[in-house]
């Protein structure tokens, strides 16, 4: 067993921010532990997120090719890291909490009769690994126990990318064994189900609405207070589940991130899917009956009552100071 | 299509959550208890896909007595039988040992489909469905939003991140687990409830089912979530605290 074995994800976007937060989060255990710390990606030894990298540079970084692995698949990813990680043997494999880790991760850690440690916000000695439970509304302490690998993953903006430095490293490529009929799955390409025609990411104000509104008969109310405010409409996501709004006004980790200077929670809990989607907002504020709710953790100014009350109130309330 | 549909019953949404004194867990006594969320969505989906080829729906759940209650309300939503595994001390396994629990109900079953959902509202690990695929031997897919069955197997529409989705092609056998927001979730009829009692409800004891293996992850202890930021709480009528955050908001964050 030796060090920390850090895994970069090809982004959509080919924004290098949640690897380098990784490697961040990475950084922070090797100096925990006294191990060192190397990277892998899948694709070509000059790929450029090596060359992205930041901070204390990594010692090692792994390019891993293969023909089958150009496409994503579950089968693929578990064959080539199952295959990496048993020839490199590290202590520590840390991943970003992304959809595509949480959709082969844990069937990768099974391989080795270990479990993922996911969505971890943070890391202290021991190492002790902090996660959340109930939507946010306990923070968890968690420990890897015994001689395995020990796999995590590290939540979405909960380590800050560190400022560039550049750091040169040795590149090695890995080719592994992948025979095509090992690959069970056969993906299409990924799709959008219509031009999005919103985009609350340029929104100045935003009026989020969840559960807590109870039903669509009730949005027109918080149409009005989104209205006096110049502010667009935003859910989260059980509100367009239930087709109360369309998915194209959802904001969170399968929706949309928005950073308006005034974003407004009405009736939402604050469960992390929602947060991370928001949580950059300048000013945000919190209309909730549960004072407990964790959308409070991440409000500057909460309002704790009944929102059928407060959310008129406040409409006349915005009228009259604009006059 | 025979469809094992594997299910939690997890703290009601809105309960209250009060950690215990020794910081170990939280307080379960006065609890309200619910079907996970995204299980539901797995269940619907199997309900429809019986209601469109025919076949069987079992539903799998493990934990104390309890969870009993949750087992009847997806018979009486129109699951044909369920599988109980009766086990006091879940929260000692780790995800790998209650997927290997629940695998070991699912191989005599030899199914065609097993469904889950994409995590559970309690501890969030996301990860039971991914690890049966594993222990099962079977192709799997995640974040799934429709199923539709072909010649070769299914044609199955996975959610991506932003926005994006993908349609993915497999064969079956396979382990799918479930977005939520995909199907209209039904309710149980009075007529449901009736039949539900006369279903066929097998416990089993989790010993039966192989021996436990020791955790590979372990919880140290919760805590309250720190705040992130300071948050003023105003407070005052309605119509009092309303005129404060519009006053606040205006010379003070300055965002109006």
């Amino acid at each position: 067993m030796s060090g920390v074995l850090v895994v970069e994800e090809a982004r959509r976007d080919g924004s290098a921010r949640i690897f380098q937060e990784t490697l961040a989060a990475g950084c922070k255990l090797a100096s925990l532990t006294g191990l060192g710390l190397e990277a892998a990606a899948i694709g070509e030894p000059n790929k450029n997120i090596f060359l992205q990298i930041s901070g204390p540079p990594p010692r090692a970084g792994h390019a891993i090719r293969h023909p089958l692995l150009e496409t994503y698949t579950a089968d693929g990813y578990v064959l080539a890291f199952e295959q990496l990680i048993r020839k490199l043997q590290p202590q520590y494999i840390l991943f970003p909490h992304s959809y595509q880790v949480r959709d082969f991760v844990p069937r990768l850690a099974a391989k080795f009769g270990q479990v993922l440690v996911g969505d971890v916000t943070a890391i202290a000695e021991g190492p002790l690994f902090e996660r959340q439970l109930f939507q946010g509304r306990v923070n968890a302490t968690v420990r890897h126990e015994g001689e395995g690998p020990c796999f995590v993953s590290i939540q979405n903006g909960a380590f800050r990318a560190d400022a560039a430095s550049g750091g040169v490293m040795n590149i090695e490529e890995f080719n592994p064994e992948i025979a095509p009929e090992q690959i069970r799955t056969k993906p299409g390409e990924p799709f959008r189900e219509s031009a999005q025609t919103v985009d609350l990411g340029s929104a100045q104000r935003i009026v989020g609405v969840g559960r807590g509104i109870k039903g669509a008969e009730n949005l027109p109310l918080m149409e009005a207070l989104a209205g006096a405010l110049g502010a667009e409409m935003a859910a989260s996501r059980p509100i367009c589940d239930n087709g109360w709004m369309p998915m194209e006004r959802q904001v969170g980790s399968s929706g949309q991130t928005v950073a308006p200077k005034l974003y407004l929670a009405v009736g939402i809990s604050g469960a992390i899917q929602h947060l991370v989607g928001m949580k950059g907002s300048q000013c945000i504020v919190a209309i909730n009956k549960d004072p407990d709710a964790p959308i409070f953790e991440v409000a500057d100014y909460g309002i704790v009552g009944d929102l059928f009350e407060v959310v008129p109130a406040l409409t006349e309330a915005v009228k009259a100071a604009k006059g | 299509m025979k469809i094992v549909v594997a299910i939690k019953q997890v703290p009601d949404r809105d309960a209250p959550v009060r950690i215990e004194a020794n910081a170990k867990w939280i307080e379960e006594r006065e609890l309200q208890w619910a079907m996970n969320e995204p299980d539901a969505y797995a269940l619907e989906e199997a309900l429809q896909l019986k209601e469109k080829h025919g076949g069987e729906v079992i539903v799998l759940s493990a934990g104390p007595e309890r969870v009993g209650s949750t087992i009847r309300e997806a018979l009486a939503k129109g699951a044909d039988r369920a599988i109980h595994i009766l086990s006091d001390d879940l929260g000692a396994r780790d995800a790998l040992g209650v997927a290997r629990l629940l695998a070991a109900a699912i191989k005599p079953e030899n199914p065609d489909l097993v469904l889950t959902g994409l995590q559970s509202e309690d501890l969030g690990l996301g990860q039971t469905g991914v690890i049966l695929a594993e222990l099962l031997g079977l192709p799997h897919a995640t974040l799934i939003l429709h199923v539709e069955k072909t010649e070769a197997g299914l044609k199955v529409k996975r959610e991506l991140e932003e926005g994006w989705y993908q349609f993915i092609e497999m064969p079956l056998p396979a382990v799918l687990t479930m977005q939520s927001g995909g199907n209209k979730l039904r309710y149980a009829t009075l007529m449901g409830i009736k039949r539900a009692k006369t279903k066929e409800l097998r416990a089993v004891n989790a010993a039966e089912l192989g021996a436990e293996a020791a955790p590979t992850v372990t919880l140290q202890q919760i805590s309250a979530p720190k705040k992130q930021k300071s948050t003023q709480i105003l407070g005052g009528s309605a119509k009092e605290a309303a005129a404060v955050l519009v006053e606040k908001l205006k010379t003070e964050a300055r965002v109006l």
